[in-house]
């Protein structure tokens, strides 16, 4: 193997290559390969039978947002601990109080997010039903 | 031939070769899962193909390339084409970091039993995972139907909730080892505890797998935790709207999922290709026996998920969410500090 750092990541390249390959070989061939028999009614979206009413472009939860963001806030700070778990025996008992400091500012937000009712996801009173309309209102996309 | 042809070259052989035997074991899985849940069913799973069934994946994938491929009129054809090529794609591409063994020996010829040894490599390998939800959100979102956008939000969100939980269960077992190398991390788990014990990272860190094993099981989207594809009300969530080879391709890149979650369960918490010694087996084969142990530990993980399968019945939505924010994200807090703290107080 060449004696370079970035050398390591070459293989990561080829591998890449290869199952894009793949992939794109896959949906191709399929296309090729199988018969195109198309009606109107088959190329319909699925909706048990029945011609849908509607399509798919529809406001959806808002809590699907929050926990997307919630995410990023907690991934990060998993990601934000890995370099000081891995120098950790370094650090030693420093390294703990200034570990334990952050983790209590992340928890102090993740309590303040559970009491807010951001983690309930079918609490009574906060699950009104809300006629939506068909479509949403033109621009508010 | 100059050195960085053979480098390139030998890594190509490599990739071609780990693809071949994962897509064949993704292939097998299917079968494997077919029959054992057949079983606890008191079923036959499948026997007409082949002795004991064994032929039908090959019969499954012709017929899934035969079929006829449907693209619905109003998807968003590019995002609706890309999604289960990004799912596929991704699903395969975190094997390159994953090592299956020390050193590869075919007479002077030796190589390590890993496409790539990256020194990061348990970060190229969350962040590969991490990326994969995409294929699910881009393939719900594209199909522009209510059932799929329904199931990739639900998968889409079910999956980054439980990435948070998983990302800090392995936090315990970076402290152990202090490196986020693999093969580092497998190597610091050898020998004993107390002389019997192997000194796999379990032992200590049994709150830890718990915590992974949940999450990964949520990632995968498997029962009990496969809601996208709950049936009796999303049709088949995120992928109603795919036919063919393409609906394949979301099954392929969930069954190598599954194999890239348990080797990484293996690598992080099961001591890797560490087995007993087989000092019986002729010499020719020694150098496959750490193989052979890795093999058979992805083989329990895998028949795991398949029990479980034929065991529990499938969570709702708001126990979903909830325990994987209120139970299991401040488990995988409490066991950080814990583990930080008896490293801490022990070390001299």
């Amino acid at each position: 193997m060449p004696d370079n750092y970035l050398a390591s990541y070459l293989p990561l390249l080829i591998q890449f290559l290869l199952v894009g390959a793949i992939a794109g070989g896959m949906v191709t061939l399929s296309w090729l390969i199988g018969k195109h028999k198309n009606t109107a009614a088959k190329l319909m979206p699925y909706e048990c039978g029945m011609a849908p009413v509607g399509d798919a472009r529809q406001r959806f939860s808002v809590k699907f947002y929050l926990v997307a963001m919630l995410f990023i806030l907690f991934d990060v700070e998993a990601i934000f601990l890995y370099p000081w778990a891995v120098i950790f025996r370094e650090l030693k008992m420093f390294g703990f109080w200034e570990m334990l400091i952050y983790v209590l500012v992340v928890l102090g937000g993740f309590i303040y997010v559970w009491k807010k009712g951001v983690l309930d996801w079918s609490r009574a009173d906060s699950d009104q039903i809300v006629a939506l309309p068909d479509r949403a209102p033109a621009g508010s996309r | 031939m100059p050195t960085w042809a053979q480098f390139v070259l030998l890594s190509a052989a490599k990739s071609v070769v780990v693809i071949i035997i994962l897509l064949t074991a993704v292939a097998y899985a299917v079968w494997l899962e077919r029959k054992v849940v057949g079983r606890m069913q008191n079923r036959w799973g499948p026997t007409r193909v082949g002795p004991f069934g064994l032929l039908q994946p090959l019969a499954d994938g012709i017929k899934f390339i035969l079929k006829e491929d449907i693209i619905p009129t109003n998807v968003y054809k590019p995002l609706y084409i890309a999604a289960p090529m990004i799912s596929v794609a991704l699903a395969l591409m975190s094997i390159a970091v994953v090592p299956f063994g020390e050193q590869l020996r075919f007479g002077s010829f030796s190589t390590p039993a890993q496409i790539t040894d990256v020194n990061v490599a348990l970060l190229v390998l969350l962040g590969v995972t991490s990326v994969a939800v995409y294929g699910v959100a881009l393939a719900g979102w594209s199909s522009n139907s209510k059932y799929s956008l329904l199931g990739s939000l639900r998968a889409s969100a079910q999956m980054v909730s439980y990435e948070a939980s998983l990302g800090l269960s392995l936090i315990g077992v970076l402290l152990l080892s202090g490196s986020l190398s693999l093969r580092e991390i497998v190597n610091g788990q050898s020998g004993t505890y107390f002389g019997f014990l192997p000194r796999w990272n379990f032992f200590p860190q049994f709150i830890a797998f718990f915590v992974y094993l949940t999450a990964a099981f949520a990632e995968t989207n498997r029962i009990p935790f496969d809601l996208p594809e709950a049936e009796t009300e999303l049709v088949a969530g995120y992928h109603t709207e795919y036919s063919s080879m393409k609906f394949a391709m979301f099954f392929m890149a969930e069954y190598t999922n599954m194999f890239t979650v348990a080797c990484v369960g293996t690598l992080l918490f099961f001591g890797g290709w560490h087995g007993p010694a087989l000092t019986f087996l002729p010499m020719v084969v020694q150098s496959f026996v750490p193989l052979f142990w890795f093999a058979f530990k992805i083989f329990l993980f895998l028949f795991l998920y398949i029990w479980i399968r034929g065991t529990l019945p499938r969570f709702r939505y708001d126990q979903l969410m909830a325990f994987g924010w209120k139970v299991l994200l401040p488990i995988a807090l409490a066991n950080i500090v814990l583990t930080s703290l008896y490293i801490g107080l022990t070390t001299p």
